[in-house]
């Protein structure tokens, strides 16, 4: 309870207004949901029914139309019969916060009862591991091919007009031809977050490695630097807080590729527990599921860029974030 | 052209102290040799001379500044002569052996100072040696020693943008000298200082070359810079880039700032103003097309003078 103050009153001014207009920026979307989900008079186009009165395919839990329990309700009063009873509701596929929310903490915490999907940790340490697979992979041969493409001009003009080209390939066309040459496990999904991720990545590597100041590169040189020397001494180490920023964002990237992958072959991972789920209408789960992987990229973007203050302590350009 | 001009004396009267300071530099070995030096580059306009026909020669220890207006082709011939560009004909000799790149012979210190950020101070300066196959603790040694000599001692561990720019610029030499160059090489490297720092730096630069055997080619757009540091100075003339004069500075050493109304200072001075701002008739046309056209914006009794 105390530490929190004392965390505030640490901080300055600016980070404080800062740290406020961040949770705002949650805390407004949550606000409307919540507006949305417990005011009964703002949208609600449902009724759920609460007594069936004498309407005979009424069953108490059923969610009806607005128009259509009102038109029961007068046949019913015309018909001199019990009246339906029932409270305003939204439809089935938005669910409230707090029952998302428990949807989450079951999902995590509790046991499955259903026994043909996996439960949520374990579906998303298969999703995470998938990203992780195609992430390396892309990063062995894109990062490299990226900073030789941006030092030399040659590399560059070879490699890259195809890269171009192929970039603007979906990548989920590959799918079938994934499938067909690595099988119907977890190989094409990992294929497919390569070709997601690998075209763009030489892209951004090289663009940001000819960005690296060349007077630099000219320094080095005068200073008794040999050609092969200057890529391990200077253009790496120069561009590294650089090619770190661009690994945080086609990181990214290879997660809004996870789902289309995923989908490959036998479905797995978070898609799987996703799609499942909404195939019993769960779709607190659903929400829970896709929320749980915005949770994951969040917090591990936030976690990286706090390890980047303490990898690069000459970096500048964070000074100004 | 100026108004003193008349009273002054000629800029090629030498004392006698500076007469035989020049006859001693004279006799000295021969650093570097530029012979016949061209540079062509190809451009929009087709082929442009950046330099033609360029001949000096630098003895050991010598001081010199090369002067001229942007676009004479001075930082061109610096980087042909730290071998980081490529002359189209004639050659640059460093102790009579032709220049054919970059090299540890050579030390250079650019505008933009170009520290590595990603190295701290010492490390910057440790960079030539470890590049040129000499172990981490040598270069150590040497690296502190240098940092001494530049009064940058305590900020060894600091990064370069933790620093000013008159000290990133000290790093910048240090890191140049730990190779123990013949010959040091300075782009303009004061032109980015406020006038204090700038006039510091000066002052740092020659004590620095009274100490060490090193000889200095230093290239500047300012006048009072170049006849205050210099030996002598080459005039660079633009379009295409020519040597229009090597002047002698009479100005004698040690110099200090009290001398910048000297009579030498000034007749050298006025020398160099009548070569490098002749007559204004050279306007580009697009500097002739830019005539400002005054409007009134404000109240007609609202005047400032």
């Amino acid at each position: 309870m105390s530490t929190f103050p004392k965390l505030l009153r640490g901080m300055d001014a600016s980070t404080r207004k800062r740290l406020a207009f961040g949770i705002g920026s949650f805390l407004l979307p949550l606000l409307i949901w919540s507006l949305v989900s417990y005011a009964p008079f703002i949208w609600h186009p449902k009724v759920m029914v609460t007594e069936s009165g004498g309407v005979d395919y009424f069953q108490i839990g059923m969610l009806v139309d607005k128009e259509m329990f009102a038109t029961e309700v007068e046949n019913m009063r015309q018909a001199q019969q019990a009246l339906p009873a029932g409270t305003p509701a939204n439809p089935i596929y938005l669910p409230a916060p707090h029952e998302v929310a428990q949807a989450l903490y079951r999902g995590l915490f509790e046991p499955l009862q259903q026994t043909d999907t996996l439960s949520m940790p374990a579906s998303l340490w298969h999703s995470i591991q998938i990203i992780f697979w195609g992430f390396l992979i892309s990063s062995l041969i894109g990062v490299p091919l990226g900073v030789l493409a941006g030092t030399y001009v040659p590399v560059g003009r070879l490699a890259e007009p195809f890269i171009e080209f192929f970039r603007y390939l979906p990548a989920p066309a590959f799918g079938a031809l994934a499938v067909a040459i690595l099988g119907i496990y977890d190989g094409p999904k990992i294929a497919i977050i390569v070709i997601g991720t690998l075209f763009q990545q030489v892209l951004i590597v090289a663009n940001t490695t000819r960005k690296l100041e060349p007077t630099l590169i000219e320094a080095a040189r005068t200073l008794g630097t040999r050609r092969l020397q200057l890529l391990s001494r200077v253009v790496v180490p120069g561009i590294l807080p650089d090619l770190y920023r661009d690994q945080r964002i086609l990181l990214g990237w290879a997660w809004t590729y996870l789902i289309v992958a995923e989908l490959i072959g036998t479905s797995s991972g978070i898609t799987w527990y996703i799609t499942q789920q909404a195939r019993y209408q769960h779709f607190d789960n659903v929400y829970a599921g896709i929320m749980v992987i915005g949770l994951i990229g969040f917090v591990s973007d936030l976690l990286l860029a706090r390890l980047s203050k303490t990898l690069f302590p000459w970096d500048r350009s964070q000074e100004r974030r | 052209m100026n108004a003193n001009s008349a009273h002054l004396p000629s800029y090629l009267e030498q004392s006698e102290a500076v007469q035989a300071r020049f006859a001693s530099i004279r006799e000295r070995d021969v650093v570097l040799e530029v012979r016949n030096l061209n540079k062509r580059f190809r451009s929009t306009h087709g082929e442009v001379d950046a330099l033609r026909d360029i001949n000096f020669s630098i003895h050991r220890r010598e001081f010199i500044c090369v002067i001229g207006s942007s676009g004479c082709g001075k930082s061109t011939l610096i980087r042909i002569l730290a071998g980081l560009e490529q002359q189209s004909s004639g050659e640059a000799l460093l102790d009579g052996k032709p220049i054919t790149g970059p090299g540890q012979d050579r030390g250079m210190v650019f505008q933009g100072y170009s520290l590595f950020p990603w190295l701290t101070v010492k490390k910057n300066v440790m960079f030539g040696p470890l590049a040129n196959g000499q172990s981490t603790s040598h270069a150590e040694r040497e690296a502190l020693l240098w940092l001494e000599l530049v009064g940058l001692e305590k900020f060894a561990d600091a990064y370069p943008h933790q620093l000013s720019g008159g000290m990133r610029q000290r790093v910048a030499i240090a890191r140049a000298l730990v190779n123990q160059p013949r010959i040091l090489l300075m782009d303009e490297p004061f032109g980015a200082l406020d006038a204090q720092t700038r006039a510091k730096m000066q002052s740092h630069l020659l004590d620095i070359w009274r100490n060490i055997d090193i000889t200095v080619l230093f290239i500047t757009h300012d006048l009072d810079e170049a006849i205050y540091l210099a030996d002598r100075i080459l005039v660079l003339k633009p379009h295409p880039g020519e040597v229009q004069e090597i002047i002698e500075v009479p100005v004698p050493r040690p110099r200090s700032a009290a001398q910048f109304t000297s009579p030498e200072f000034l007749a050298t001075k006025a020398r160099l103003e009548q070569l490098i701002h002749p007559a204004p008739v050279a306007e580009s046309e697009n500097e002739q097309a830019v005539k400002p056209h005054m409007i009134r914006f404000t109240n007609v009794a609202d005047n400032v003078e």
